[in-house]
């Protein structure tokens, strides 16, 4: 007996019309990016009008644009690749050989998440400094794969403890080691869950503002603090500001299309599947 | 730090767990030594320069005695943004409960086009904050050229200064926007693993839409939406990027939260004694919330 086909309809209405409220801001931004300066700030809203890709052209024209959006790049993948390479036998140890202090060891990483970054700004501020780490790329790619790092631990072991603990104890028996299990029968089996570990720690990299804003300035800022800093002396540039945004937001909103439910074991600490 | 409260401790130690921890600290000790370092030097710090008069523009530093945290909370700004921070947690977690709870219901029904809507709904939390300051503050709430102005015009209201006239609101709003979509994920994602027999069965016996809804269905979702209330608090009381990109924690200090205070106590007035002071106090808050949400995620760890 299913509901019948009226409040079917209305219910269908609903969704697609809650669906489009909370999409509609990046489609107007997507809009706006398309129209010249002068149709950005019209009062009526344009609805029709002429598309030019002029916006990107300018706004990517700005050579720090271009600087900002490679270090973006370089800072993600880098503190992505970093943090799965540490994370990995970190998880692999945690999963398959569950010890005493293995829980503890998990709830500690968690915790270590929960400090606010504001209450440690200053020391991490001046260690920089004093390193001359300041306004580097290389800075940043530390810091990120500190924050992720927890979340890459938990997310890989949520993804490993899914795995037949008889496989790898049948390797093991064969006299196969850690290192051999890990590469050629770990990686292959939780292929899929290492990669949703790596979209996502990309995608907090990429997103991460409050670092990339403190701790950069004009050598090693990602489009994040591009776009936090220049808001004031451009903020009359709508369509350019929106082309930069669309530029800065695509990547992420196709990656994490892609890969949305597994995400959440992540987000959550494995507490939601 | 917090101790979680652990359950499963098995007592003793045989040779060969023993065994096993040898072979397994290689493979732990980077990343523990890592977050160790991470986690408890700066956090060492930040309270020795709680003691300290410590200023980047006159140096040198000395010790201070509790003098920062006399200041600290005998100053009204303090309190001013402590309440701050406590309308911005809370206005955004009831609107992202609320709506992510209906949007998530919507979202899990069977409808034409079902999957895309739902990566419409979602695409918002993939927006960094920045850009989402930036469409809400130019595009939408401008008070001369923005579509809500407009839209207000059109119905015979003028239009609102949002930012000047209701600056915690607008960035509610802004962060609202971003945060239904993290509850909306995590509820759809649970409730596609409910157990749809249940439901038939609740359906066979005859029970309506909405009594289903209130007896198998909210009651499913009790669990994730206290982990999406924990985790938006811990979020939202290190909310800036969005406060940085619009209002400066202005007009006044009428959206500078307690992260918004100690960001400027630190890196515009150099004053780190009194900004670590600060911050040991939003560290102690931060592990208030990070207690319930470790025992909350505990519990699924023991399932």
């Amino acid at each position: 007996m299913k509901p019948s086909l009226s409040s079917r309809v209305v219910l269908a209405i609903l969704a697609w019309a809650a669906a489009f409220i909370m999409f509609f801001p990046i489609l107007w931004m997507l809009v706006t990016a398309f129209k010249t300066e002068g149709q950005a700030i019209a009062i009526p809203p344009l609805l029709i009008f002429t598309p030019t890709l002029k916006s990107f052209f300018d706004a990517t024209q700005n050579a720090g644009y271009l600087l900002f959006a490679l270090n973006s790049v370089i800072v993600s993948v880098g503190s992505t690749v970093l943090a799965i390479a540490i994370a990995f036998p970190a998880a692999y140890a945690l999963a398959f050989f569950p010890g005493k202090r293995t829980e503890f060891t998990l709830m500690w990483m968690l915790s270590t998440k929960m400090l606010p970054a504001v209450g440690v700004l200053m020391p991490i501020y001046l260690f920089l400094k004093n390193v001359h780490l300041l306004d580097t790329r290389l800075g940043l790619v530390g810091i990120d794969t500190l924050m992720n790092l927890p979340i890459v631990v938990w997310m890989l072991y949520s993804f490993f403890k899914d795995i037949p603990h008889e496989i790898l104890e049948a390797a093991r028996v064969d006299g196969v080691g850690p290192r051999q299990q890990m590469i050629h029968l770990l990686l292959p089996l939780a292929g899929p869950g290492v990669a949703s570990t790596a979209l996502l720690s990309v995608i907090l990299a990429w997103n991460e503002a409050f670092w990339s804003i403190n701790v950069t300035a004009s050598h090693a800022g990602t489009l994040a603090a591009y776009i936090a800093r220049f808001s004031a002396p451009e903020g009359l540039f709508w369509a350019k500001l929106s082309a930069a945004s669309v530029l800065a937001v695509a990547p992420i909103l196709v990656f994490g299309s892609l890969t949305q439910r597994r995400l959440v074991r992540g987000l959550t600490f494995g507490a939601v599947k | 730090m917090i101790q979680p409260t652990s359950g499963t401790i098995t007592p003793g130690r045989s040779g060969a767990t023993q065994r096993r921890q040898v072979r397994t600290l290689p493979l732990l000790l980077p990343a523990v030594i890592l977050l160790l370092l991470w986690s408890i030097l700066p956090l060492l710090q930040t309270i020795l320069y709680s003691f300290q008069h410590y200023n980047l523009m006159e140096p040198p530093s000395a010790y201070n005695g509790g003098l920062n945290y006399t200041y600290l909370f005998t100053d009204s700004s303090t309190w001013t943004a402590i309440w701050n921070s406590v309308v911005l947690v809370a206005g955004t977690l009831v609107a992202s409960i609320v709506f992510g709870t209906i949007i998530a219901l919507l979202l899990n029904n069977d409808f034409p086009g079902r999957n895309i809507a739902r990566l419409m709904a979602i695409a918002p939390f993939f927006v960094m904050s920045p850009v989402a300051a930036l469409i809400w503050k130019n595009l939408l709430l401008d008070p001369v050229s923005g579509l809500a102005g407009w839209l207000m015009t059109l119905v015979g209201f003028k239009p609102i200064a949002w930012f000047s006239v209701y600056p915690m609101v607008s960035i509610v709003i802004i962060y609202s926007w971003r945060w239904i979509p993290f509850a909306t994920l995590i509820l759809l994602t649970a409730l596609q693993s409910l157990d749809t027999d249940q439901l038939e069965a609740a359906r066979m016996d005859g029970a309506k839409g909405l009594a289903r809804l209130r007896y198998i269905v909210l009651p499913h979702l009790g669990r994730p939406i206290s982990i999406v209330v924990m985790l938006e608090s811990i979020f939202m009381l290190s909310a800036f990027a969005v406060i940085y990109t619009t209002t400066n924690g202005g007009p006044g200090h009428a959206t500078t939260t307690l992260t918004y205070m100690i960001f400027i106590r630190a890196l515009n007035d150099f004053s780190i004694g009194s900004a670590s002071a600060a911050g040991v106090f939003a560290i102690v808050l931060a592990n208030i919330l990070a207690f319930f949400l470790i025992r909350a995620v505990s519990r699924t760890l023991q399932a």
